[in-house]
């Protein structure tokens, strides 16, 4: 496998304090899949989001993104690769403009400024914000930031996208609209952390639940969410 | 008496004198040249958006406050808080960017007057907030008495800026010394107690939620003891001098005195303006404070240019 | 926008609005030096500084009348100079309890009230017409440090979203502060000392982790280090000349103070 894919094996992570975080995780993600993680809070979803692009490093296994080991020297072009979107847009939203947040990627891949001002552009009329270029990102609604947040990767052209929560915290509307956003993403291979089960059966054909840090389960999504033990045991419902 | 509270330590532009304002500006190039190398140095690329939030933190902390006594209400500056917790020199380039952006998004404090604000409430608060403490560690002991070190290291850094104020106030003839500085010191006698007590609740906090936070910083504190004792000495000999050469019984009553006694002679616009208190020999008192202020011109542009050279060679 | 702190910037497209930030940046800090150096008790000079502020504001669409009374946020510091009124040596003019106020002394201090109040106009000649960015973006490029300029960029960011949580933090607190009749509320000052440290140990907890995840969101978009922007634009001359008037004029003003106070 090459471009496109996420290979996780035998991922195992430990927080600061020495609480294991991730045990022994295994998950392929082939090109162009659609993939969501489910699980309790705490299961470890989160921290194992932030290895698919290098924030952090396993404590053993191995991690192969778009066809290149997790490695310094190719840490660079992994990050490239992997668009991930944090949970809290005003982290992910760190610039005093809309714009600049967009254009951060690009500039820091080294790209030259032209090239930089038409990602922005695209990225920006992608999730339908082009209007907000100039504004602030603190006087914007939860799904305006999310949205935002969304093209600030969308602009490094990413292989994946990696989303953690991306319907956390909106309200219906914005809500529909960021899952029909998310269902015109054809190109991108995707990784979804999410609680929003309705999400799941909506854009995922595949799920794998995660709790304490293990693997669960990881099957086609019609599967899981039909099997109410496994929901219940895990802190899940059915959509 | 003649400062309330409210006025705080923002100088606003027109109180300083040209000079001064341009020597403050000066004292701060060369301390955030140091602070920047030396941020750079122990903090590494986390640093800058650390900082840049908790610097926001530093503006929004400010507007807690509590109910002291008698109407009055403790609040905090931060400088003695931001360098226990992120060592001095990442202290100084947090408080200077909050005083940056009070001047210039809300007015507080003139853009001449940056200069020496940021000295004051940034770079002194926060350098001798941090020596204050460490030297009372290594006198008690690391583990005694954490949070009233921290608390007086705290009084002491918002003291230390007050006395730093009404110094520049008095040099640029602004308000007399005599006055300036009892009622500077004693206000904010009043408001380091507010600060202390907070900056002590807050660490009391965080070493009870996350006590990984508060290790020493030993390494990132690399040479601001000696410029916080070299800041403080030249303050103290700068503020007693005029008061040891003078008789300090009834010295109000000669301020008055020889408020009308003496006829107006009005001083031409000079560079250091003579007048600075009208009781004491004023020519003394201003040779005095120019030979202060100018050692310290010359130690800190020599340190600048120390630092410059040592980091062209080490590139 | 929070409604505790108003940010002084008014949106428009004015030529003073239009004007290069970094041009106006160095503007209105030339003005402020000019008003600075201005000797005392030149009232007349006064005057003239006043109508040239006043005439540059009106280039950028502010009244006399918004930028003076904006400018006020300075006065009560000039309490800090009232002690001239007493001390500065003259002819008494007044007497007030026991001290005595000269003529000379009232001059000194009005001069340095009306100073301090026009060096605060000039300064928000930039701030009242001027998007903090561009400030930012004008300070980056006339030399300050892209760290600290940085840094002032991620203050300004989150500067609002902070303030938020402390102010939810009070109303925490507020909500839970009662008082029975006839008890003292509020409990000793040690502990309410407490909890108000508590509320900024919190505050710092949650902003020193936000920072992590910050960092980690840079990270994430390649950050290594060095933080890149676009270059600034090339500086539009012409722009810089309209905007050399009013400081040529405010060095005419300064030297008219000395002529005048030298024949005074």
């Amino acid at each position: 496998m090459s471009h496109h894919s996420i290979e996780v094996d035998g991922l195992c992570y430990r927080y600061p304090d020495g609480r294991v975080a991730l045990e022994n995780v295994s998950l392929h993600v082939a090109p162009d899949e659609k993939v969501a993680l489910v699980g309790p809070n705490g299961a470890g979803k989160s921290t194992l989001l932030l290895h698919l692009n290098g924030v952090l490093r396993p404590a053993a296994g191995s991690i192969r993104v778009a066809g290149l080991p997790l490695e310094d020297r190719h840490l660079g072009q992994i990050r490239a690769a992997v668009g991930l979107v944090f949970q809290n847009p005003d982290d992910q939203l760190f610039s005093t403009r809309v714009y600049d947040d967009v254009a951060f990627g690009p500039l820091h891949l080294g790209l030259d400024e032209a090239e930089v001002r038409a990602r922005v552009a695209t990225a920006l009329d992608a999730v339908g914000m082009s209007a907000y270029a100039d504004r602030s990102s603190y006087h914007l609604s939860m799904g305006e930031k999310k949205r935002i947040a969304i093209a600030t990767v969308l602009s490094m052209s990413p292989q994946i996208l990696v989303l953690d929560e991306p319907t956390a915290g909106l309200d219906p509307r914005a809500r529909r609209q960021l899952i029909g956003l998310l269902r015109g993403l054809e190109q991108q291979t995707m990784l979804i952390s999410t609680h929003d089960m309705r999400l799941v059966s909506e854009l995922c054909s595949r799920t794998i639940v995660l709790d304490g840090g293990h693997i669960i389960a990881d099957g086609p999504t019609q599967v899981i969410l039909s099997d109410d033990a496994l929901l219940e045991r895990h802190g899940l419902e059915r959509p | 008496m003649f400062l309330p509270p409210v006025i705080a330590l923002h100088i606003p532009d027109g109180f300083l004198s040209v000079p001064v304002a341009a020597f403050g500006w000066l004292l701060l190039v060369a301390a955030l040249a140091a602070a920047l190398r030396q941020t750079r140095a122990q903090l590494g690329e986390r640093q800058v958006p650390m900082m840049g939030v908790i610097a926001a933190f530093v503006f929004a902390a400010q507007m807690i406050n509590f109910p002291v006594a008698g109407g009055t209400s403790g609040h905090l500056v931060g400088g003695a808080l931001v360098a226990i917790l992120l060592g001095p020199w990442a202290a100084v380039l947090v408080m200077t960017s909050v005083i940056a952006v009070q001047a210039l998004l809300f007015q507080d404090g003139g853009l001449l007057a940056l200069g020496f604000n940021a000295v004051n409430m940034g770079v002194l608060s926060a350098l001798v907030g941090y020596t204050v403490f460490r030297q009372l560690s290594r006198l008690a002991g690391e583990d005694r008495g954490y949070l009233l070190r921290a608390g007086i290291a705290a009084w002491v850094s918002v003291e230390v800026a007050a006395a730093a104020t009404a110094l520049q106030l008095a040099v640029s003839g602004t308000s007399p010394l005599t006055l300036a500085l009892p009622a500077m010191l004693g206000i904010h006698a009043a408001i380091g107690l507010g600060e202390a007590l907070i900056t002590a609740g807050a660490l009391a906090f965080i070493r009870q939620t996350r006590p990984d936070l508060l290790q020493s910083h030993t390494a990132a504190a690399r040479g601001s003891g000696w410029v916080a004792a070299g800041l403080v000495i030249a303050l103290a000999v700068a503020l007693v001098s005029p008061l040891a050469s003078s008789d300090p019984d009834g010295l109000e009553r000669v301020a008055i005195d020889q408020g009308f006694e003496e006829l107006a002679q009005e001083p031409g616009y000079e560079l250091l303006p003579d007048y600075t208190i009208p009781f004491v020999e004023h020519e003394a008192l201003t040779t005095i404070l120019a030979g202060v202020l100018g050692v310290l011109a010359v130690a800190a542009v020599t340190y600048g240019l120390a630092r410059f050279v040592r980091r062209g060679q080490s590139v | 926008m929070n409604p505790v702190f108003r940010e002084r910037y008014q949106q428009g497209t004015t030529a003073l609005h239009r004007l290069d930030a970094r041009v106006k940046l160095v503007m209105a800090l030339l003005l402020a030096l000019g008003v600075s150096l201005t000797p005392e008790g030149v009232w007349p000079v006064y005057a003239l500084q006043w109508c040239l502020i006043a005439a540059v504001g009106a280039a950028g669409g502010l009244s006399a009348w918004r930028l003076g009374r904006a400018a006020a946020v300075a006065l009560p510091f000039t309490l800090a100079a009232a002690a001239l009124v007493f001390t500065t040596p003259g002819e008494p003019v007044a007497r007030a309890g026991g001290l005595v106020i000269t003529g000379a002394g009232l001059a000194r201090f009005l001069s340095i009230v009306l100073k301090s109040w026009l060096a605060v106009q000039a300064a928000l000649l930039l701030a009242m017409t001027t998007p903090f960015d561009d400030i930012l973006a004008a300070a980056r490029s006339l030399k300050v440090p892209d760290t600290l300029v940085a840094i002032v960029g991620f203050m300004y960011r989150y500067l609002y979203v902070l303030v938020d949580e402390a102010q939810s933090l009070l109303r925490a607190r507020a909500a839970r502060s009662a008082a029975l009749p006839g008890k003292p509320s509020g409990g000793s000052l040690r502990w309410r000392a407490r909890v108000a440290g508590g509320m900024v140990g919190s505050l710092f907890l949650r902003s020193f982790e936000r920072s992590e995840r910050v960092y980690a969101a840079m990270l994430s978009r390649g950050y290594d280090g060095r933080l890149r922007g676009f270059a600034p634009p090339p500086l539009d001359w012409r722009s810089a000349g309209w905007a050399a008037l009013p400081v040529l004029l405010m060095a005419v003003t300064v030297v008219l103070a000395f002529v005048f106070r030298s024949s005074a």
